[in-house]
Parts: C-alpha cells; sequence; structure tokens
C-alpha cells in the first residue's frame, strides 16, 4: 500500500494559538484505501491538525499536498473541493431540517435555475446510503433520529460532497457498542472502494480494532506512524503517553463500613423526555471507592444529576445515611452531606468570571461564615479562600484573580478543593480527571482515595475505563439506565466490564 | 477545539479597566460626531457645547434644573444595570416607569391623615411595588416558560401605556377636561431644597438607591446569586441557587426601581400623572445609561448625570445656538451604537496586548500548555 | 351595536390598511431572524423608510421613486446593524435600541434642515390607489378588496415572494440554517455572515417598505415618530406568526383588525370595551403566545446569538 502516492500529505506544520504551541512540525501522509488512526491524549492537537487540514485555521507555518500537488486550503470550501470532508465531534447537524436537508445544505440541486430540487436531492441521498451500507432514511427530521444514525447522516454530507478523504473526530465517544461494531463495517467498506478515512481518538482499543496505520501525537508532535498490526497497546499507550502508563494508585485495601446511599428502583428522564433511568439500584457505603463504568448516554449523566439534586426522579427512593433525601433540591442534598465535583467543570463547576476567591464558596455562600443573614462577609470568604489555595496547591496570582484566568488543571484544584473541604459523607467525583495532565491526574487520584480512607464514600463517574479499574474498590456497570452488575476490579477484566457495558451478560442474567 | 486553546489565556480576557475606556471612548466618539453634524449645519460646535454646557452649569438655577432631568435617569439606568448583571436584558424599564408614576400619584392623593415622611414612603412603595410588579411578569414568564424577556418587557411598555392612558382618561381622571389625575397631597410631595427650582430630595433618593444596588449586588447573598446566574446559569443551578427564583428577584428589584423613578418624578417634580401621549423615554435612555455605566452603580450615576445635561441642554442648543436639538438624539445613538461596537476597541486592545505578549508566550508555553 | 358590525365592510377596509406596514415589517423580522439576527431595530428602519419615501416624493413628485428610496435607505439602515451586530459582534438588541434612537434623531434632525417643519413635513403626493376589475364588482369582496392603496396589495405579493424565497431556493434553505446552527452552515462552506449580511438587507428593505406605506400609503406626509412603535408590534406578530410569512402575515392582519376596531369603535358604537383595552390586545396576545398559551413557539435555535468563527 506504502507504495501508492499518498492522497493528503502534510509536512512541518506548526500552530500556535495564544500562550500553547497546539502542532509543532508535524507530518503525516494518509494513503486512499487506508483507515487511519490519528491517536493521542486530550489536548495533544489532533482536532486542531485536523482542522488546518478542513481548512477551518490558518497553520503558521508547513505545507499541504493532496494527490502530489502542494494547495493552500483556506476555508473548508477548498477543502471540500479537494476532496476532503470532516466528520466533527460535535455534529453539526440542523435538528428541525429533514436528512437530505442537511446532507444538500450549501450544495443543492436546482430546478428551474432557482428552485431546490428536493426529490433529486433525496434520490441522490437514497442512492450514496446505499452504495455505503448507511441505511439512512432520507425524508427523516436529524432531531427524531439516533445519535449513530446522525453520524451516518454526517458521513453521507461528506460523500455526497465527494470527499476521498473522510476525517472522524473522536467518531465512537457517542456511540454505543454496537454502533461501534458498525461504524467499523462503514469505516472498512469506505476503503475498500478506494476512500481515506482518518480518525480521532484518545482510546487505544478502537484503535487496534478499527485502523490499518496509527499516527501517534503528543503533545503536538508526532511521535511515530506504525502499522496496527506491528504494535501493542502498551507500545501505543508508552507513545501516547510517553513513559510507561502506570494509572494504578497506591492505595490501602478498602475498608467498607455502612451504608452512605442508597437508591432503589430510581427512574428519570433526560431532557428530551425520554426514559433515562429505567429502575436503578445502587448501594455505597462508607469507605469505598464506587466506580460506576458505562458507555457514554446510558444514563451516567442522569444518575449523577439526581443524586445531586439536580434533576427529579420521577419514582424511585434515594437515601442518604439512611434518610430520604429523594426530592431535596440541590442545597438540600449539599446540606445532608453530598459534594459533588461536575463533569464539565468550566460550564457548571466555577463561574468563570469569578473570583477565585467567591468561587471558593459557591455552594455555601449562603451559609455561616460567609454570610450572616443575607450579607456577605468577605472578609471570611477571602481568609477561607486563601486557605484553600495554600492546601490544595493552586497555582495562582492571587485570590482576586477570575477564575477563567487559570488553567484547567487550577480550576479543577479550585473545585476539588472545594467540594472535599467540606467533607461530604458521599463525593461524586464525574469525569475528575479529563482534560487533565498526568501530575494533575496524580493529585486529583490521590486526593479522592484520602477521602476514602478518612471514611467517607466516593461515587467516579468516568469514561476511561483504565481510571475506574485503577481506581475503584467496586465497579458498578450502567447500561441503558441500570445497574446491571456490580464486580470486583481485581476479579475483572476490561474485556468483561466492555461486554457489560455492551449490554452482555456474564450468565446470570441480565436486569438488576 | 475550544478545549485544546485554554479558554482563559490571558490575551483573551480584557481587563475591567477597559470597560472604563470602552465608556470614554464612546462619549468622546459621540461629542465628535454631534459636532460633525453641527458643523454641517454651518453652526459652530464650540458655541453650541458651550451653550448645552451653560443650560446645566451655567447659573445654580440651571443646575437645580439638571438634577431634575438627571434623576430619572438614574433610576431607570440602575433598572436596566440590575437586570443585566443577572443576564436579563430588561427593556422595559419604560413601562415600568410609568405605572411607577401612576401608583405613586394615585397614592399620593388617595392617602390622607398620615404624616408627611410616612406618606412619602408610602408613596414611594407605591410606584416601587407597580414596578416590580411591571417587571416581575415577564420575569416570570422568563423563568417558568422560558418566554423571551426582550419582546415581553417591550410588550409591557405598551400596554403600560394604553393601560395608563385608559387609566388618566376614565376612572382615575381628576380633573374637568384634562387628562391629569388628582394632584397628590402636600404631604406626599418631596421637598424642593433649592428654590425656585423643581430640585428635590428625590436625587438623593436615587443615591441612595444606586448605594443599596451596589450593596445587594456585590455584599449580599442575592447579589450573589444573581450574579452568578447572569455568568453561568448552569454553575448557579449546580450550586443550588435556584435560577429562576433568581431571575425573578432580579426582575422584582430592576422593576421596583425603575418603579421608584416614576415614583419620584411625580412626587418631586409633577405632582400628578400627566396622560403620555408617546413613551417618556428614560427606560430607554435608561439602557444607555447603563451600558456607558458598565451596569455598575457608580457608573449609571455618571451616566446619568451625562445624559441629564445632554437631554437639558439640547432645548438650549436650539434656543441659543440655532442647532436643531435632533442632534443630541444622533449624539446619544452614536454612544450607543458605540458601545455595542465595544469590539472595535478590545479589538485594539487585544491586539497590542497580543503583540506585547508574542514575546513572552515563546517562554511561557510550557507553563500555559502544561498547565498545572 | 350588533355582532354584525364586527364584519363592517368599513372595519375590514381598514384592517388591510392598518396590516399592511406590519406585513411588510413584520417579513423584514422574519428574514432577519431566520438567520439569526434580532432586529428591534425595525422600528428605527421603518421611520426612516418614512421619511425618506415622503422626502423623495417631495423633491421629484415621484412616490414610487420614494418607495424605492425608502427600501434602500431602510437596506443600508439594517447594513448598519449587521456591520455591529454580525461583524463587530455587537449585542443585537442594544444595537438595535441605538439605531432606533438614530432614526429618531436623525428623521427630526433632516425634517427641520430640509422643510423647516418640527413635528410634521409638508403634503407631498402619495401612492394613488388601485382598483382591481373584475374583484371591485364581487359585492361585498368588492367594497372590501377591490380598491387600495398599492402597498395592501403588494405586501400579499411580498408575503408569497418571502415564502417562496425561504422555504423553495438553495438562498432559503441556507439563510435558515445560518439562524438554526451557523457552525454547520460554515462547515459546509457557506459564509454565514454573508448569508446574515443578505438576509439582514432584505430586512431592511421590508422595513423600509413598511415606513413608505405608512408616509406615501395611508398618509401623505411625514410626521415625527410617525411609526408610534409599529416596528415593535411588526416583532411581536413575526413572534405570533411563529416566524413564518403567512403567520405574521395572519398577525398582522389580526392586530390590524385590533386597530381598526379601536378607531372605528365610537362610529360603531362599540363602547361596552375601552379602546385602549383593544390596543392592549396585540401585545397581550403576543405575551400569551410566548408563554405558550397559544401553541408552542419556538425561536430559530441560534437567533440572537453572536457567531464566531
Amino acid at each position: 500500500m506504502d507504495k501508492r502516492p499518498p492522497v493528503v500529505e502534510m509536512r512541518g506544520i506548526v500552530k500556535t494559538f495564544p500562550g500553547v504551541v497546539a502542532n509543532r512540525n508535524v507530518d503525516l501522509r494518509i494513503y486512499p484505501g487506508e483507515v487511519h488512526a490519528l491517536l493521542g491524549e486530550n489536548g495533544a492537537g489532533k482536532t486542531t491538525l485536523m482542522n488546518i487540514l478542513y481548512g477551518l485555521y490558518p497553520a503558521d507555518s508547513g505545507q499541504i499536498w493532496v494527490r502530489g500537488q502542494k494547495v493552500a486550503v483556506q476555508n473548508p470550501n477548498a477543502a471540500i473541493g479537494l476532496g476532503i470532508g470532516m466528520v466533527h465531534q460535535h455534529f453539526m447537524l440542523i435538528p428541525s431540517f429533514t436528512v437530505t436537508e442537511n446532507i444538500v445544505l450549501g450544495k443543492e440541486p436546482v430546478r428551474s435555475r432557482a428552485f431546490v430540487d428536493m426529490r433529486a436531492a433525496a434520490e441522490t441521498v437514497q442512492e450514496l446510503s446505499q452504495r455505503y451500507g448507511l441505511k439512512v432514511d432520507p425524508h427523516a427530521r436529524v432531531e427524531s433520529i439516533s445519535v449513530g444514525m446522525q453520524q451516518r447522516v454526517e458521513i453521507l454530507k461528506a460523500l455526497y460532497r465527494g470527499a476521498e478523504v473522510l476525517i472522524l473526530d473522536e467518531p465512537t465517544a457517542v456511540l454505543t457498542p454496537q454502533e461501534v461494531e458498525e461504524l467499523k463495517d462503514i469505516t472498512d467498506g469506505l476503503a475498500s472502494q478506494g476512500k481515506a478515512v482518518i480518525f480521532i481518538t484518545h482510546k487505544l482499543k478502537e484503535v487496534k480494532e478499527m485502523s490499518s496505520r496509527i499516527t501517534v501525537i503528543r503533545r503536538g508532535e508526532v511521535v511515530g506512524q506504525v502499522s496496527t498490526h506491528d504494535v501493542s497497546a502498551a507500545q501505543l499507550a508508552n507513545m501516547m503517553v510517553g513513559r510507561e502508563v502506570d494509572l494504578r494508585v497506591a492505595k490501602k485495601e478498602a475498608n467498607p463500613g455502612a451504608t452512605v446511599l442508597c437508591l432503589s428502583n430510581v427512574e428519570a428522564f433526560d431532557d428530551r423526555g425520554l426514559p433515562a433511568l429505567r429502575g436503578l439500584d445502587l448501594e455505597i457505603r462508607r469507605g469505598e471507592i464506587l466506580g460506576l463504568a458505562g458507555v457514554d448516554g446510558n444514563g451516567q449523566t442522569e444518575l449523577v444529576e439526581v443524586v445531586s439534586g439536580l434533576r427529579r426522579p420521577t419514582s424511585g427512593q434515594i437515601q442518604l445515611n439512611g434518610r430520604d433525601v429523594t426530592k431535596l433540591p440541590v442545597r438540600g442534598k449539599t446540606a445532608s452531606g453530598i459534594g459533588h465535583i461536575p463533569e464539565d467543570r468550566q460550564r457548571y463547576g466555577v463561574v468563570m468570571d469569578f473570583s477565585i476567591a467567591e468561587n471558593s464558596v459557591l455552594g455555601a455562600q449562603h451559609k455561616k461564615p460567609f454570610a450572616a443573614g443575607i450579607s456577605l462577609r468577605y472578609d471570611r470568604i477571602r481568609q477561607y479562600a486563601r486557605r484553600l489555595v495554600q492546601e490544595y496547591d493552586v497555582r495562582t496570582p492571587g485570590i482576586d484573580v477570575p477564575v477563567s484566568k487559570l488553567s484547567g488543571g487550577n480550576q479543577q484544584k479550585v473545585v476539588v478543593g472545594r467540594e472535599l473541604d467540606r467533607d461530604p459523607d458521599l463525593l461524586i467525583a464525574a469525569q475528575p480527571t479529563r482534560g487533565l495532565d498526568v501530575g494533575a491526574i496524580e493529585f486529583v487520584h490521590r486526593r479522592l482515595v484520602e477521602h476514602r480512607d478518612q471514611g467517607n464514600a466516593v461515587l467516579l463517574v468516568s469514561f476511561e475505563l483504565d481510571e475506574v479499574m485503577a481506581l475503584s474498590d467496586r465497579i458498578a456497570v450502567i447500561y441503558e439506565g441500570k445497574i446491571v452488575a456490580v464486580v470486583d476490579p481485581n476479579e475483572t477484566s476490561e474485556e468483561e466490564l466492555g461486554l457489560l457495558m455492551a449490554g452482555g451478560h456474564v450468565e446470570a442474567g441480565k436486569g438488576a | 477545539m475550544a478545549s485544546e486553546a485554554p479558554k482563559g489565556s490571558w490575551v483573551n480576557r480584557v481587563a475591567k479597566l477597559d470597560r472604563l475606556w470602552i465608556s470614554l471612548i464612546a462619549v468622546t466618539f459621540g461629542v465628535i460626531v454631534g459636532g460633525v453634524i453641527i458643523l454641517s449645519v454651518g453652526k459652530n460646535p464650540i458655541s453650541a457645547y458651550g451653550a448645552l454646557w451653560k443650560a446645566s452649569f451655567g447659573s445654580t438655577r440651571d443646575f437645580g434644573e439638571a438634577l431634575v432631568s438627571m434623576t430619572p435617569l438614574m433610576f431607570t439606568g440602575l433598572a436596566v444595570a440590575f437586570a443585566f448583571r443577572t443576564g436579563l436584558f430588561n427593556i422595559g424599564a419604560e413601562g415600568q416607569f410609568i405605572v411607577g408614576q401612576m401608583a405613586a400619584a394615585v397614592a399620593g392623593y388617595a392617602i390622607v391623615g398620615v404624616p408627611s415622611w410616612l406618606h412619602i414612603t408610602l408613596a414611594l412603595l407605591a410606584g416601587a411595588l407597580a414596578g416590580a410588579v411591571w417587571g416581575g411578569i415577564p420575569g416570570y414568564l422568563k423563568a417558568r416558560l422560558g418566554a423571551h424577556e426582550v419582546i415581553n418587557t417591550i410588550m409591557m411598555n405598551y400596554i403600560a401605556l394604553h393601560f395608563t392612558h385608559y387609566l388618566v382618561n376614565g376612572p382615575l381622571k381628576g380633573h374637568a377636561f384634562l387628562p391629569v389625575t388628582q394632584t397628590v397631597s402636600n404631604s406626599a410631595k418631596l421637598w424642593r431644597f433649592f428654590p425656585p427650582t423643581r430640585a428635590n430630595t428625590g436625587i438623593f433618593v436615587a443615591i441612595a438607591a444606586a448605594a443599596v444596588v451596589y450593596y445587594i449586588l456585590w455584599r449580599t447573598t442575592i447579589g450573589y446569586d444573581c450574579r452568578a446566574v447572569g455568568h453561568s446559569p448552569d454553575a448557579a443551578g449546580y450550586a443550588g441557587i435556584n435560577v429562576s427564583r433568581t431571575m425573578v428577584t432580579s426582575m422584582l428589584i430592576s422593576g421596583a426601581m425603575a418603579g421608584l423613578g416614576g415614583a419620584v418624578l411625580v412626587l418631586g417634580v409633577q405632582h400628578k400623572f400627566y396622560d403620555l401621549f408617546g413613551f417618556t423615554g428614560y427606560g430607554f435612555d435608561g439602557i444607555a445609561v447603563a451600558l456607558i455605566g458598565n451596569n455598575h452603580p457608580v457608573g449609571v450615576l455618571a451616566g446619568s448625570a451625562l445624559f441629564g445635561v445632554l437631554s437639558r441642554g439640547s432645548q438650549r442648543m436650539q434656543s441659543v445656538a440655532g442647532v436643531p436639538k435632533e442632534v443630541i438624539g444622533i449624539m446619544q445613538a452614536a454612544i450607543i451604537l458605540f458601545v455595542a461596537a465595544d469590539e472595535v476597541v478590545r479589538r485594539i486592545v487585544r491586539w497590542r496586548r497580543a503583540k506585547a505578549l508574542q514575546v513572552a508566550t515563546a517562554t511561557r508555553d510550557e507553563v500555559e500548555g502544561g498547565t498545572v | 351595536m350588533s355582532i354584525l358590525d364586527l364584519f363592517n365592510t368599513a372595519l375590514f377596509v381598514s384592517t388591510l390598511r392598518m396590516a399592511a406596514p406590519l406585513i411588510f415589517a413584520s417579513l423584514g423580522g422574519v428574514f432577519a431572524e431566520r438567520s439569526g439576527v434580532v432586529n428591534i431595530a425595525l422600528e428605527g428602519i421603518m421611520l426612516i423608510g418614512a421619511f425618506v419615501a415622503m422626502t423623495v416624493s417631495y423633491f421629484f413628485q415621484s412616490p414610487w421613486l420614494g418607495v424605492l428610496l425608502a427600501m434602500v435607505a431602510g437596506g443600508l439602515t439594517a447594513m448598519v446593524l449587521a456591520y455591529i451586530s454580525v461583524t463587530l459582534k455587537g449585542n443585537h438588541v442594544v444595537t438595535g435600541v441605538g439605531l432606533n434612537v438614530l432614526a429618531l434623531g436623525f428623521t427630526g434632525f433632516m425634517l427641520r434642515r430640509l422643510f423647516n417643519h418640527a413635528g410634521q413635513s409638508p403634503v407631498v403626493e402619495k401612492l394613488a390607489d388601485w382598483t382591481i376589475p373584475v374583484i371591485k364588482d364581487i359585492p361585498f369582496i368588492g367594497e372590501i378588496l377591490g380598491k387600495h392603496t398599492p402597498p395592501v396589495y403588494l405586501a400579499f405579493v411580498a408575503v408569497i415572494f418571502t415564502h417562496i424565497l425561504l422555504y423553495k431556493t438553495p438562498f432559503g434553505l441556507r439563510l435558515r440554517a445560518a439562524g438554526e446552527h451557523p457552525r454547520a452552515v460554515d462547515t459546509v462552506g457557506v459564509d454565514v455572515f454573508r448569508m446574515r449580511y443578505a438576509a439582514l438587507w432584505l430586512s431592511g428593505m421590508m422595513g423600509g417598505l413598511g415606513g413608505a406605506t405608512l408616509s406615501l400609503g395611508l398618509l401623505s406626509s411625514f410626521v415625527e415618530n410617525m411609526t408610534a412603535g409599529r416596528g415593535y408590534i411588526a416583532l411581536a406578530a413575526m413572534i405570533f406568526g411563529k416566524w413564518t410569512p403567512v403567520g405574521a402575515m395572519l398577525a398582522s392582519l389580526l392586530f390590524g383588525y385590533a386597530e381598526a376596531l379601536q378607531m372605528l369603535a365610537q362610529t360603531l358604537g362599540l363602547t361596552f370595551v375601552p379602546r385602549e383595552f383593544l390596543l392592549m390586545l396585540p401585545y397581550l396576545l403576543t405575551m400569551a403566545a410566548l408563554a405558550g398559551i397559544i401553541g408552542r413557539v419556538s425561536a430559530p435555535a441560534a437567533s440572537g446569538k453572536t457567531y464566531e468563527r
């Protein structure tokens, strides 16, 4: 395959954002008929590189060659003209439009020189869908089809524009395991018809399963380009992180005590009003970390929201330390001893424009000693913030600096510090290390284990299976809004967990 | 992609001081635009602006009247600013002001036999309450049903206009031929401390209101909640702040401020409700005042002073310097548009800063990119 | 009065006259909001349109040229909104408020400069009425539809034009997409900014046309602040009409009916309800619509949000 000329070649790409070098002298060669994985940690610069190829950003320097020609890709239009298509991580679809309208947008077939020929458009879509085995209904409204189907619409959008090179940005993040399988069939089919598929990912397992070649990027630099069957997952991990990955966390044997949180038969809807939790049972004890494993979109978010009080369950009961807290709102839950490190720290965990001091009391601003009646006591707040910054090693020029000026890791330390410092009986840690670098990850892990060792319960929700395996004392697997299994991390394997997360059953049968 | 470039990088942030610059540049820009127009009609801008200045500062009497024209703007400016801080756009200060006028007028003549301090307090409260109701309705609709407050507050303005028109021509008509209410009792009138001007203690009520707004916003849990909701409703909800209730509270306070303004105008200056044949304009000017005041109480006071002086000066400019008074309207529009286009200023500031930073970034990469 | 008076022909004639400027302006609102820009400036755009139309008719004795230039003036005013809100990413509402203040000041200023009048312009030549041959002879319907100032008929043409443009052409598809999900539009290589500029140009032209309808269609002069909030009512009609051209037209007719009813209330002997309450009706209905009491309405998803690449 390497004998054929590359369809796309990027040479010496450099891209800097204010304060960050996203790509440092990156070289990349893509051949027709291959599924090429672009592997790297969050923030490694993969998406930036592909956005440059797709014309969304200009590179500071470097060249792009397509089919042996040096080209300038100034905008997505130019990329489309060169046969490059991109499926973004967040779909670029208009919910209220039909599948066909979304696909032809910007390149509409026209009749009578003025009007969109929707019938011809739908036929084209139908035909393309059949040729690549995508099974998409051209007349359906995008808001009414599944996420997996929406992804196919995105792929069709690119194919409709004559894409020979298809970039998929984190395509599996939103898919169920079955859908991932189907996606693999689609990408294989595309490659066999001579298209080149580039997919951006940070998941080793999928790289091994889906790609034929891999380029690994670390901190904006290419650290290697390899054939998939020549490397092991461990080698890849090593390349990706830059050292032997050792996610194991030094921790003592768990010493579980009384039950802290008990959910029985909890049901709740998601934002769209569809059932998200369907009779969920869960129990967490003092002195243990319970990890929640599952594919994104199986009710993790809703579970966290229900426990933290952001979402009302429609039925079932939540007990905290034996007390019924089902209907308490956030403030009531916090007061009963629940802490929450939210999934999206910049959106939920902090008010970005507030100072560190103001953020340090977020959620407790109305309580003593920070408030007396309705008056805020800034002396106490500042005093507290100073202590928090010191204890949790927040690197900042001062406590009056808006949190938006801190790095992601330091923002997370503010959140983690604030929540831990309230010494909650139950701490919910949702994706607590997402987007953090290794040092910050270790810091957060250590603090979570310490919190457990002080006799509290921790509910860890993470999409990183490694993290769940390393940190948890028990692992609960969530699938379609139910806990389908609770396993001991020492007696299970990633394979078994993967099977459970996919809705498969390990003899005992399904349901919980 | 945002995830790969740190959101809060230094260059993207513009320091607070820049807001002050934006306001100052906007005003300067407005003065220049006004000057050009004055030149275009063949008049001398210096003498025109001189006339404008003298209209407020030429004599103690003028100064007293200037205070009168500033006062309502202080209230409506505070109203708009408070809602802005909660992320709400209160275009309805106008309507809240109008119902505040009406309520205060009624309380001013209908309540009898109470001491003056109590009567004034009650009448002011009546105005504030009416304004609060008028602001609270769109607030409630926004919080509960997500109905956009911009449109609803505009609708409430017109409803206020027509509703008071109905009252003053119908059930509350207090004069044989004229569409006005009865005159308020003497016990409800604010003290005119600077006769013969109409300057009255209302301006102190305004300054006190500014202090109260400042205190609420930055020194109380209510203000903390409001500002948290304004900056990030999601984070506020996460922190247990009742976002809906906070929005309603904010609109109640905002409406009360505007209503109080209407009350002060009636009790201090008009002494009765006059039928309105169009909007007073105080509510809309309040938006401009809040914007150039950066939604800060002190800024609002300064902005009101400016706009008060401008609107009072416009008449004098016309009569003394022969410059059409509409020039001032155009000037105010230029200021508002410039504040809306603050991105221009930001860009310049950012660009200059980015340049200065380029040298620094090269060495700071490791720290910023690596982070911790 | 009897219930039949509510179907009085004079009332319907008046309804059409009152609705025409609203229809134009609400279509202007539809164009803008569907592309993702809130156009509060419609009020000011109408005012400028009304003024320009009158002025051109005065100096050139050609009301039709006046209408044309009113559209251009409206479009140009909307370009200011486009520049500040789209290119400079300013707040749409603030910009709109600023433009409304500007329009009031500018028209007042020019009135004084050009005509040395305050408050009202001299009387100018207005658009001559059109009579529709066959229809005018049909009883009842002929009385209502047979003879009108041209903008009344043109308003309905504009509705059809807008509907086809928005729903049947590539331009319309892209325009609507820009108001729902601008980034998606950008990623397929369509320039969101250009779509919004184009939409605002159309919006401004419609607003200008609505203004010209006031000064040269209904009246034959310009009166200071003669729009008197019609730009806002038009926005309300657009919302009440669920952001569609046909819906906006129906809402404009309803609001026009309410206005006509209060105007004719005295002659019709409609005294049991104060006329101010009829005047409030459009606003109350719009609030009810926004609150979801009258069906569910939802704005274009990206309306009012500035787009950054």
